[in-house]
């Protein structure tokens, strides 16, 4: 059985719109609504009604929102700077998050973490490429003696593993056999440079010279994802580390008007994003869903915008 | 008669085995800890015998590690790392700045985070550039982080559990030298001087003088490290010299603990603070600023640093001597300024 899973599998799954399984109407919403969310934001920026900085999570919305139904309360998930989706689909609060980018009452950390900082329950963001990993490996020890079965779930982009914390934490994950789930949000490029331009091999040899069980899956249809990861997650609960590669896309740039993209590296960008796939897939269902998230988060924005100033007192 | 005192390596082994046998939430995780081999310099001898489970030797990966720590810290654990040479720490560096100081407040509530890096320093002994260095003050400023030494004086049953029931990461200096002298006990350090704390025992900075309220000429403030050379000092100045003065150590050196130090500079005109760091940016230099904002116009000259050279640390004894802060650096320095000399240090 371990064998079977340490020899890494690349799964290539349909996702063409004649064969997308419909989603529940709780996961298109959530899918939607971080869609919105992101796009709102960039419209404050734009308007000049935030400041600071920002990583939109477009065209990725979907990661999340698969594995949200594998994860249980007592696993702990670390995010990174372009985590307002993966918040999103753990909490379903977007105005706790949107509070904490802006400043206002009602923020999750007060506004001293803003979007990249984040702590609530068992749910951690950071900003710095890398660190959260061997972080993680440490929740993970303590989960696997005092929580069995409890997993510590680690998100990371491709441009991530150019940092040496990354080999770090993976050795000591598969010697000390903690239970670590690597998701790999492979959009294809880091800020401004393709990976083809920042890494040399591929992320399965990297897993599997560690003996590391590896698993690549580029469908946006959230069913077959969840048939394709979800006995491989269970794998991890006892003791098995895992790296999950989601082949994604980024839509938006990487931070706020910052994309040096072509205009036909964009269009294929565009092409394969869950969006209008979903679109033409559901037709009527699709747009009623897509006008209540547009319309919730043109209230929400509208709502915590009023609000005063966060207060924080300093520890 | 009075036991004979243990040396400082063997109170500092004591010390993690009771913190260990007291929390059963702390780990130890470090490189080459296990037993036999006892780590580097024997400090976590008989603790993976004793806790299997719970003391943990490593992979090479201080950033591995120390990121681990944090990771325990944040679930509710608490951790001690050993960095086999303190120099070694700036592999660490970004998980103590950025993720394990900052996790303290950054989210917006105080989040406690129990844990302590252990970082084996400082020079005489030959083992050159890259395994010779007292890093602390590369370590000064960060909020949420805490800087200690190891301290001939401090029990460090109680430093170690005051360090980890502060609630941040701390970082513990221990300078390699001291770990084979022996601890002092009984309020005497030899024939001529006495000590005792300003504050709460073990705790609280240690004062090294003659007579407990006597005046001084000079007040010497200098990290454990250095209290062996700074007491050399000051008996040749009393008795080479009549130059009276009063050593103080503190245990923590960063927050500076102002309150305390203000105490025992009362009596004295002249000030001087010493550390085995090379020149700028020091400890030092943190500690003068305190003084000078409160004491400026009391004081007789500005306070006098007094720390190595600015170089590397050279391996061949005669070289390395010529580098490091001695017992002679310290009196010369402080004679020249009584003397009116000026000094070059």
């Amino acid at each position: 059985m371990t064998d079977d899973i340490a020899r890494t599998t690349i799964v290539t799954l349909p996702d063409d719109a004649g064969r997308l399984s419909p989603p529940s109407d709780a996961d298109l919403a959530t899918m939607l609504l971080i869609r919105h969310f992101e796009l709102a934001l960039l419209d404050l920026f734009t308007r000049g009604e935030v400041h600071g900085t920002t990583h939109t999570c477009l065209g990725q919305e979907y990661v999340p929102v698969a594995l949200a139904p594998l994860l249980g309360e007592s696993d702990y998930v670390f995010s990174n700077h372009r985590g307002h989706g993966h918040y999103i689909a753990r909490f379903g609060d977007p105005a706790g998050l949107l509070a904490e980018i802006m400043g206002r009452e009602g923020a999750v950390c007060n506004g001293v973490g803003g979007s990249q900082h984040i702590f609530r329950d068992r749910y951690l963001s950071t900003g710095v490429q890398g660190e959260s990993l061997p972080v993680a490996a440490g929740v993970a020890l303590h989960l696997k003696r005092h929580v069995p079965g409890a997993l510590a779930l680690a998100y990371i982009g491709d441009g991530t593993w150019g940092e040496g914390a990354v080999y770090e934490a993976l050795n000591l994950a598969a010697l000390w056999r903690l239970p670590l789930l690597v998701i790999v949000e492979n959009n294809g490029i880091a800020q401004s440079t393709a990976t083809a331009a920042q890494m040399a091999g591929t992320i399965r040899d990297r897993a599997a010279a560690f003996g590391i069980a590896h698993l690549r899956v580029d469908s946006t249809s959230l069913a077959a994802l969840r048939t394709a990861v979800g006995p491989l997650v269970a794998t991890v609960r006892d003791g098995a580390p895992l790296v999950l590669e989601f082949v994604t896309n980024r839509l938006g740039p990487h931070s706020k008007s910052d994309d040096t993209r072509t205009d036909a590296e964009l269009r294929r960008v565009r092409a394969s994003d869950w969006y209008p796939l979903y679109r033409a897939e559901l037709g009527e269902r699709f747009a009623d869903a897509d006008a209540v998230a547009a319309e919730r988060v043109a209230r929400l924005v509208a709502e915590v915008a009023a609000r005063p100033p966060s207060v924080w007192s300093a520890a | 008669m009075n036991e004979r005192p243990a040396r400082v390596v063997e109170n500092l082994n004591s010390a993690l085995h009771e913190r260990m046998r007291a929390d059963s939430r702390l780990y130890v995780l470090g490189e080459d800890i296990a037993d036999p081999y006892g780590g580097a310099f024997k400090v976590t001898r008989g603790l993976t015998q004793a806790h299997p489970d719970r003391v943990i030797s490593t992979p090479i990966s201080e950033n591995g590690i120390v990121g681990v720590a944090a990771g325990l810290a944040l679930a509710g654990d608490a951790a001690i790392v050993e960095i086999m040479f303190g120099d070694f720490v700036g592999l660490a560096f970004d998980q103590l700045l950025n993720v394990a100081s900052k996790s303290v407040s950054m989210y917006g509530h105080r989040h406690p985070m129990r844990m302590v890096v252990r970082c084996p320093s400082g020079g005489n002994r030959g083992y050159g550039p890259t395994h010779s260095q007292s890093l602390l003050k590369h370590f000064i400023g960060i909020p949420g982080l805490s800087l200690f030494e190891l301290s001939p004086f401090h029990d460090n049953r109680t430093v170690l559990a005051h360090m980890l029931a502060l609630g941040e990461p701390c970082v513990f200096i221990e300078d390699k030298v001291l770990y084979t002298r022996r601890a002092a006990a009984d309020g005497q350090v030899d024939d001529l001087f006495d000590y005792g704390f300003l504050g709460a025992a073990d705790i609280a900075p240690a004062h090294v003088f003659t007579e407990a309220d006597g005046d001084t000429d000079c007040l010497i403030i200098a990290p454990g490290g250095m209290a062996e050379r700074a007491v050399a000092a000051m008996r040749s100045l009393l008795l080479r010299d009549e130059i009276a003065c009063r050593l103080v150590v503190p245990s923590r050196l960063y927050p500076v603990e102002a309150e305390a130090l203000l105490s025992a500079v009362r009596r004295a005109s002249y000030v001087c603070v010493v550390e085995e760091s090379t020149t700028g940016g020091t400890w030092g230099a943190e500690v003068a600023h305190v003084l000078h904002e409160r004491l400026w116009g009391r004081l007789r000259r500005p306070v006098r640093l007094i720390h190595s050279a600015d170089s590397v640390v050279p391996s061949a004894v005669h070289l390395e001597r010529e580098v490091l802060v001695q017992a002679d650096t310290i009196r010369e320095a402080i004679l020249a300024d009584l003397r009116g000399e000026g000094s070059s240090v």
